[in-house]
């Protein structure tokens, strides 16, 4: 049966709704540049990295990298034997890995923090959330930038 | 400094309330250089910490990615009437400091 002009509108609708709802781009987590995992490394030790809990909220495509919202949040009830007790934000491509590091304790009552940051490049932004278990936590999102942060001439 | 902070002026006991904070700061990075190729140095804010009632409840380490006028919103258990102080601390002996009032019921 031939398409009719109803149906496509129909179907063209449906994309365009599904396309704008994911402002979170959760991919598998990707082999890292060196200085991104060392920096991970660095917080983590040998400890296991698992996946699921935290949650990043960062556009999926950016215009302006010099300022980019960004909020992480932890699915913990954040009593005195079960909380987060930090939540930190690397990058891929900056000229540091490091973002932000968040101190929290039971007494903020939601793991919910945000800011907004800079990026130098389409890239990968890793959030890791330390929970008083000691066990930790990451999610992964890519970014497009299209125009970059950091290093243009300062005039 | 300026700061603008927004704390819920009441809020009920154990009540999950979000405090935003933002402060003006050029938070430069340390790796843009001039046009004749000087090396701007970094001056940035290395540290944020939010007490209440003198009790730290949230503290923050900031790296050059975080952007100019750094913006932080989190969460923190309304549990008494009192103050909610803000510091921040920066390259070059940077302090600046803000507080805000809360009554709890």
């Amino acid at each position: 049966m031939p398409t009719t002009r109803r149906q496509f509108l129909n179907l063209a609708g449906g994309v365009t709704v599904a396309g704008t709802v994911p402002i979170v781009t959760l991919r598998p987590l990707q082999a890292t540049p060196a200085m991104l995992n060392a920096a991970i490394r660095n917080l983590v030790g040998e400890a296991q990295l698992r996946s699921g809990r935290i949650r990043l909220d960062i556009p999926p495509l950016v215009e302006n990298g010099n300022t980019v919202p960004m909020t992480v949040s932890v699915a913990s009830p954040m009593t005195t034997d079960d909380y987060v007790k930090s939540i930190h934000v690397f990058n891929e491509k900056n000229p540091q890995p490091n973002i932000a590091n968040f101190y929290l304790s039971p007494s903020a009552g939601r793991a919910q923090v945000s800011t907004r940051i800079r990026l130098a490049d389409t890239q990968k932004v890793v959030a890791i959330a330390r929970l008083s278990d000691n066990t930790f936590w990451q999610v992964a999102a890519d970014v497009v930038v299209t125009l970059a942060a950091c290093t243009e001439e300062m005039n | 400094m300026a700061a603008l902070i927004n704390v819920p002026s009441k809020a009920k006991r154990g009540e999950i309330i979000e405090i935003r904070t933002l402060t003006s700061h050029i938070m430069e990075t340390g790796f843009r250089h001039t046009a004749d190729g000087k090396l701007v140095p970094r001056d940035i804010i290395t540290t944020f910490i939010c007490r209440y009632n003198g009790a730290e409840v949230f503290r923050a380490d900031l790296f050059p990615a975080v952007a100019a006028n750094p913006y932080l919103s989190f969460f923190t258990v309304a549990k008494e009437s009192g103050k909610l102080e803000f510091e921040w601390i920066g390259d070059n002996g940077y302090s600046s400091t803000a507080s805000a009032s809360i009554t709890v019921e």
